[in-house]
């Protein structure tokens, strides 16, 4: 006898059901208005400002850092802009408590964070003191290998739970990142422990060139959120006010024990991958570039503030002037470093340093000593 | 004093170092409850409560990830890799991520992160169950690789491992998990990571050796004792660092040296002990240092075994050719 029809499980309709409901989160549209009157997270005219701030302060740092890397006085640099929402409005819902282990394009973010601009300078250049954190400071630096954060903020955020502290362990990648194996273990672990993380993927449609839609079948990486139990967002990831106030729900949920929250922003890489030799042209058109300029962060959210009353050219200015001379003053700081030896690097191996490397450590002492 | 196995030893361990220090951790594949699947921290989570010792997800990558952020959080995790041939799944953690943590942020963080995990051939077990990878690891700076050949010697390297504040591997050899008993004390205790220990005493040659084919190489001076040969076994214990010391003192002594691994001969180990050994001693060398090792193809399943894995009568073989060149 055939089954009744109505009582079959009908796979093909439960996935659209589940991918309609991923709609995109939205507050402030491309021209500069709120959108969604409920949801707006309501920051202080301080606040506000502050956010603007730090997107413009960080454009400036996005375009000195490839101009200093083009005359070879930067190493490898990840540009940022156009990801000033997706970085800096998730980060400004976090305390310092919080914990970033981020991807290698969040510079700013760790910035914001608290590690000094001098030393994200010499991490570019492959300087070991780059990377050599002040305790308290809680970041880790940039992660090569992609998705590998995802599992570690697993274990960071487990940590802070086994701890009892009021704090959260936030991981940045990519599109492509998502597709791998340690992405998934990361929210599905965070998932079955309920530890207190925050997952977020800057979706910049392309994974150097590989585009959005051969990462994956599914309509949404938020999605990917139920195959392991846990909540997923999908966000304007060009607008700041939406971006922050998904972020802070999610640091809610988790500082309640109620677990991780994955959070895809839908944003664009205005640049090239890096600064080793990447061509966009070669793989998007300029069309599809002018489209997302429309949607800028920057620009719909000076709309913004304008019309509050809260920013002009003059206040920009003031950000712009005031970044470039820091980022000056930070380039100074970072070539007085001392220049690096073997010694250096074989001294930070191990704390106790083994027969093997104590040789050699001989060795090269004696050689530079010459 | 109590008489326990290896696997016996490695739960007192475990045990003692949770008691002694509350950042001690204990997790992986089916740890908890039921107590791994060689029983090595039976009863752990009973005594000390599912916050301290409990089960993950089935993702040795993860376990590796969370291992690394847990120690970011100040705590000594000790994951267990449930067979040590699933260790590909989680090299990036390994030697990609916490073998490099000290380094990359300029000697400001760390990752006191100890993996036990069960290897070595002689039991039946099924493929990727058995092999001898410690060569991928102890060729990764930034690790430590311990391999116990005792149960003495297994609970006082591994409360050393976890004390460690970098990351060490410790691998567990199935075929000695219950092979024999010896005398255990109750209290903690440690054997410093990097020392060998002399088995026994010799004249006429050294022979190099860890895990099971201590064991092994032991039978053989024996063997060759009865013919008048003086013998010197040495237990490496720890294979990275190695106590370069020890072995050149015998070597010093004996004049002829050999090296013996159950892994295959391309593995790395025992190569590496010969070419240190050509550094330093060979003025005193009276014969090349030649190598017992398993073939250089994959390792078999189960019942191959046999015919594959080095065994005593291959090391007297060796050995006569290195005391009589």
């Amino acid at each position: 006898m055939a089954a009744k029809k109505s009582k079959q499980f009908q796979p093909v309709e439960t996935l659209h059901a589940i991918e309609e409901k991923f709609e995109m989160v939205q507050i402030l549209n491309e021209e500069g208005e709120i959108v969604n009157e409920e949801a707006d997270p309501k920051l202080s005219d301080e606040d506000l400002q502050e956010l603007m701030r730090r997107m413009v302060y960080t454009r400036i740092l996005d375009q000195r850092s490839i101009s200093l890397n083009r005359q070879g006085r930067l190493g490898f640099y990840a540009p940022t802009a156009g990801q000033e929402a997706s970085q800096l409005a998730s980060h400004f819902a976090l305390t310092k408590d919080d914990f970033i282990l981020p991807g290698y394009r969040d510079v700013p973010q760790l910035i914001w964070h608290g590690w000094p601009l001098h030393q994200a300078f010499l991490f570019s250049r492959g300087h070991f003191m780059g990377n050599q954190m002040e305790k308290g400071l809680n970041i880790l630096p940039p992660q090569i290998i992609i998705g590998a954060q995802f599992i570690q903020a697993a274990g960071v955020a487990l940590g802070f739970q086994k701890r009892k502290k009021e704090a959260v362990a936030v991981t940045y990648t990519g599109d492509g990142g998502s597709s791998q194996g340690d992405f998934y273990e990361g929210i599905n672990f965070a998932g079955s422990f309920r530890s207190p993380a925050i997952f977020i993927v800057q979706n910049n449609q392309f994974a150097i060139s590989t585009p959005r839609e051969l990462q994956t079948s599914a309509k949404t990486i938020a999605q990917k959120a139920v195959a392991a139990g846990i909540p997923g967002v999908l966000v304007d990831g060009m607008d700041p006010l939406a971006v922050y106030a998904v972020t802070r729900d999610a640091r809610e949920r988790a500082i309640k024990g109620e677990g991780p929250t994955l959070i895809e922003t839908l944003c664009y890489r205005y640049g090239p991958h890096t600064m080793a030799g990447d061509d966009p042209t070669r793989y998007r058109t300029s069309d599809t570039d002018s489209e997302w300029e429309k949607k800028d962060p920057l620009i719909r959210f000076r709309k913004y503030l304008e019309a509050k009353g809260l920013w002009n050219e003059e206040k920009e200015n003031e950000v712009i002037e005031q970044a470039k001379d820091e980022i000056k003053a930070a380039i100074k700081k970072a070539d007085s470093a001392p220049k690096q030896t073997v010694t250096n690097m074989l001294e930070i191996m191990y704390e106790e340093v083994p027969f093997n490397v104590q040789e050699q450590l001989d060795i090269y002492k004696a050689k530079e000593s010459k | 004093m109590a008489q326990m196995t290896m696997v016996q030893a490695i739960t007192d361990a475990l045990r003692t170092e949770m008691q002694n220090d509350e950042n001690v951790l204990v997790f992986g594949e089916d740890v908890g409850n039921n107590g791994g699947v060689f029983r090595a921290t039976e009863g752990l989570q009973k005594e000390f409560g599912e916050d301290r010792v409990f089960d993950t997800p089935l993702a040795e990558s993860g376990i590796g990830g969370l291992a690394i952020g847990l120690g970011l959080q100040g705590f000594r995790p000790v994951a267990e890799i449930q067979f040590f041939g699933f260790v590909y799944e989680v090299m990036d953690s390994i030697s990609g991520q916490m073998a490099r943590m000290r380094f990359r942020s300029g000697g400001s963080l760390n990752s006191p992160v100890t993996i036990r995990s069960p290897f070595g051939g002689g039991v039946h077990t099924p493929e990727m169950h058995a092999d001898s990878l410690e060569g991928l690891m102890a060729s990764q700076p930034g690790l430590k690789v311990v391999i116990p050949s005792t149960p003495y010697d297994a609970k006082g390297l591994l409360i050393s491992s976890i004390r460690d504040n970098d990351p060490v591997i410790f691998l567990e050899h199935l075929k000695l998990y219950r092979s024999g008993r010896q005398e255990v004390p109750e209290e903690s205790y440690t054997i410093p990571l990097g020392k060998a220990d002399v088995k026994r005493e010799g004249t006429d040659l050294t022979i190099i050796a860890y895990g099971a084919m201590v064991q092994e190489s032991l039978k053989a001076a024996e063997e060759l004792e009865k013919e008048d040969f003086s013998v010197e076994v040495i237990d490496l214990r720890t294979i990275q660092p190695l106590d370069i010391e020890t072995l050149v003192a015998s070597v010093e002594k004996t004049g002829r040296a050999m090296v013996v691994q159950e892994a295959q001969k391309q593995a790395g180990i025992a190569a590496n002990i010969v070419a240190e050994l050509m550094d330093r001693t060979i003025l005193s060398l009276e014969a090349p240092v030649l190598r017992v090792t398993a073939p250089d193809s994959i390792f078999p399943f189960s019942q191959a075994e046999q015919v594959w894995l080095p065994n005593s009568k291959d090391i007297v073989e060796t050995a006569k050719k290195v005391l009589t060149f």
